[in-house]
């Protein structure tokens, strides 16, 4: 048994709050950890995760009242060096080695083994060697860090803590970037450490991994901590829960009957062609529906979607509203005809994170809501924000907040908002619920469905499988640039990941292709 | 804990978020306001009259062209552009002002004629920008030296003189015994305020300069909020021109507004408008212009020879900067 109650915890975190200026990001935390132990810490993006690390490793410095003990003796960390010579070590999701340099000039990266001044390359190349064996590494400590991969530079900059003599190893979503091989590498590697008496605090959002690794798992949920379970509590329906603080059995709401809320084809697109990527593409959307459009990346999904749109020229193609071509060639005839996008790239083309939630919840209704000589209504502007930050539950302090400072699933629901105000009756939505936590996720699909039964079509990109099953009433499926299939519907096959799969990867014979 | 008191301890806890957010605007706002303050009882205790009515009469008018001036590069660098012309604009447009002043009988109307030349040579540099795609600092650093050339050719390369100039008042005059150069800058001031944060367009400008593709994806007219704030600075260099030729009864193609853009451009920085675009304010601005103008009034007022007013000048723009950001990186940080 590696974590034995009854010795003294490693590390213990108590009362730890921290303010961020419009955001409470944590209030009152709680960690204890003991050495030989892995410690899962797990909750929703925004759940304050992250922070409490960043508090542990002095990057941040918590509010003035919490306690910090290692090894049973209260400590101060101002600073990541203080964090550092306390046996502290983070293992970042992104790497901080210096990639021109070799493995052991990182290893010993600011303490230098200096002989007269000149750096002693030889002594610092053979003392890493011990530590290098003591991992498994295949490379010797003269490779220069830019020839590794990424999974070989994880073990530099664990052999890099070890070095330092880090007791206490926090590892930050490991396995984002890893194959499954090195992925079974590093677990061996966490057990060894484990044996070794380290404690290893493991952030991630997988659990299939917390499972095989973590001897206690603790939960956070809105910067507060919920409870620990041990290995033998585990289960997943326990744990989200926990992250979440409800069922998630009405995870996916899709209070509309495909069949009953849809009405007559509001959009049609027919022959879409950018000439390179999206090449004669056709689809009816109707009035009350939730069409998917799935595939592999790089389909052609987001290319067809904005050729829609008139964000990007089209070659050919036309596009029909209630049965009326329409003329778009600019995202604002789009959008003066009822056709709203949601893009993809929330922070790069939608929001202005200068801005406040206020001006952008705004922005595109402005113009109409303004008095002559294009005068801004503020009031009105006002009563619009506050009124949907309550009804998409934005937590917000207020109105007037930068909109760069909310999690990101709080600045979709403003993006959204920005959109519905415009009184969309097509919603193009593309990775609706992408870096989104699963609270805000579900509100999303609330939200969703809210506006199918108000008769809204709605069109959704999501390389999200389950996301794609649970919410479609129909499903378009792209391969290179065409529409190859169609699930669900009147087509008459079942909407699963597997029917789905199959048309995207071009394995299954094209069904009748949308009308 | 019952209910209750977590509800209100909730609404505690969001009253005091509140108040930090408005206690980092009020700190974004005011930004240079303590250097300015700082400066001029500086000023004050070395020369002993530096806050007399006469001398703070000297310094706002110093700073009323550049604040003009600075007024539109505000609105050009929120998108985040620059205009390096305007120095050009207003020496030519001060040519027209003069030499439209010398139509008899009808002088007054050199003060329209230049305002429209000035937004002439803007709606240019717009269309250059908005239109062909020119990056600014090419578009207007071409115009500069273009604009320059047209300035000298309007008066044939001569000084133009008009000692009985219809609006001599605005250089000179005084309305309620405060000078007509002064109440100018500031309406151009409240004018840029407006547009800026109470219209449609200024919302736009702040978000073309804020994230340019999203601005574009949610249906901005880009291309029109460039062709504004560059036909906006235009006109602004254009009213410089006027001030200027009313000031001086004359316009000089060649010496006139010579790297005034340098210093509206300081002004615009001194008073925190984030030179990528999408941050900033005019009231930043003005005390932005306000601090140069002091500057240049203090340090002859101490006598403070010409080379190392240069050289102090510089040396406070840069630390008053880099001061700025360090305060807001702490700001950022807690």
């Amino acid at each position: 048994m590696p974590s034995a109650p009854e010795t003294t915890p490693i590390l213990e975190m108590r009362g730890i709050s921290k303010t961020f200026p419009g955001v409470k990001a944590l209030a009152n935390v709680e960690l204890t950890v003991y050495p030989g132990e892995v410690h899962a810490l797990m909750g929703e993006n925004g759940a304050g995760k992250s922070t409490l690390m960043k508090i542990l490793s002095g990057a941040y410095r918590a509010d003035p009242g919490g306690e910090l003990r290692i090894n049973g003796e209260v400590i101060h960390i101002d600073g990541p060096l203080s964090a550092k010579t306390k046996g502290i070590a983070v293992i970042y999701q992104e790497l901080s080695l210096s990639p021109n340099l070799t493995v052991a000039e990182n290893i010993y990266l600011g303490r230098e083994l200096s002989s007269g001044g000149q750096v002693d390359r030889t002594r610092m190349r053979a003392d890493c060697q011990g530590v290098l064996d003591r991992l498994g590494a295949t490379f010797g400590p003269a490779t220069i860090v830019s020839t590794l991969s990424i999974a070989e530079r994880q073990m530099v900059e664990i052999a890099r803590a070890i070095h330092a003599n880090a007791r206490i190893l926090v590892m930050d979503e490991p396995t984002t970037a890893l194959s499954s091989r090195e992925t079974d590498k590093l677990f061996d590697l966490i057990r060894t450490l484990r044996a070794d008496g380290l404690a290893i605090i493991y952030i991630s959002h997988r659990m299939a991994e917390v499972y095989e690794l973590a001897d206690r798992c603790s939960v956070l949920r809105d910067g507060s901590y919920v409870g620990t379970l041990t290995r033998d509590e585990l289960s997943a329906e326990k744990l989200v829960k926990m992250m979440v603080g409800r069922d998630l059995s009405k995870f996916y709401k899709k209070d509309h009957d495909a069949k009953g809320s849809r009405g007559e084809i509001i959009l049609s697109v027919s022959d879409m062609s950018d000439g390179h990527r999206v090449r004669g593409c056709s689809f009816d959307l109707h009035q009350g529906e939730v069409l998917c459009l799935a595939g592999l990346v790089g389909s052609g999904r987001t290319e067809l979607a904005r050729l829609i749109y008139g964000a990007d020229s089209r070659k050919s193609g036309t596009v029909a509203l209630d049965g009326k071509p329409i003329d778009i060639a600019r995202p604002i005839q789009a959008v003066d005809a009822g056709i709203v996008y949601l893009t993809e790239d929330r922070k790069g083309q939608g929001l202005f994170l200068d801005m406040t939630v206020q001006e952008n919840i705004n922005l595109q209704v402005i113009g109409r809501d303004a008095a002559k000589g294009g005068l801004l209504d503020l009031k009105k502007a006002r009563v619009r924000a506050l009124d949907a930050i309550k009804a998409l539950s934005i937590r917000v302090a207020g109105p007037i907040v930068e909109v760069g400072s909310l999690s990101g699933g709080n600045q979709q629901k403003v993006l959204l908002s920005r959109l519905l105000e415009t009184r969309p009756r097509v919603l193009i939505l593309d990775e609706p619920t992408r870096g989104v936590d699963i609270g805000a996720k579900s509100e999303i699909y609330r939200i969703i469905d809210d506006l199918v039964q108000a008769g809204v079509g709605v069109l959704v990109i999501s390389s999200e499988m389950p996301e794609v099953v649970g919410i479609a009433d129909r499903v378009l499926v792209m391969r290179e640039g065409h529409i190859v299939g169609e699930v669900g519907g009147t087509a008459g096959v079942e909407i699963t990941q597997e029917n789905i799969i199959a048309l995207a990867a071009g394995l299954a014979h094209p069904s009748a292709p949308a009308a | 804990m019952s209910q209750e008191t977590s509800a209100t301890e909730l609404t505690r806890e969001k009253a005091a978020a509140n108040r930090q957010v408005l206690i980092q605007q009020i700190i974004r706002t005011v930004g240079m306001l303590p250097i300015l303050i700082l400066l001029g009882i500086a000023f004050q205790l070395m020369s002993g009259r530096f806050i007399s009515p006469q001398n703070l009469s000297i310094v706002t008018q110093q700073a009323s062209i550049n604040t003009v001036l600075a007024c539109g590069m505000t609105a050009v660098i929120l998108t985040g552009g620059i205009d390096l012309s305007v120095g050009s604009i207003l020496a030519a447009s001060a040519m027209v002002a003069v030499i439209g002043s010398l139509v008899p009988d009808m002088g007054m109307i050199g003060i329209p004629l230049a305002l429209f030349a000035g937004l002439v040579f803007g709606l240019i540099n717009g269309s250059l920008v908005a239109f062909i795609g020119l990056p600014p600092f090419i578009s207007t650093l071409g115009s500069l030296t273009a604009v320059r050339g047209v300035a000298r050719l309007l008066g044939n390369d001569t000084t133009v003189f008009n000692s009985q100039l219809p609006f001599a008042f605005i250089g000179n005059g005084y309305l309620f015994g405060i000078p007509w150069l002064v109440i100018i800058a500031f309406l151009s001031v409240i004018v840029t305020w407006v547009i800026l944060r109470r219209t449609v367009l200024g919302v736009h400008i702040y978000a073309t300069g804020g994230n340019e593709s999203a601005a574009r994806l949610s249906g901005i007219k880009v291309w029109a909020v460039f062709l504004f704030v560059y036909g906006f600075s235009g006109l602004m260099a254009g009213l410089g021109g006027v001030m200027s030729a009313a000031r001086l009864f004359a316009a000089n193609g060649t010496q006139l507004g010579q790297s005034y853009e340098l210093d509206a451009i300081a002004a615009v920085i001194l008073g925190g408008t984030s030179f990528t675009g999408g941050v900033g304010s005019i009231w930043g601005t003005l005390i932005g212009a306000l601090i140069i103008a002091v500057l240049s009034n203090g340090l002859v007022l101490i006598g403070v020879s010409d080379i190392w007013q240069y050289i102090i000048k510089g040396l406070v723009i840069i630390i008053a900067v880099a001061l700025d950001r360090v305060r807001s990186q702490g700001g950022a940080r807690t």
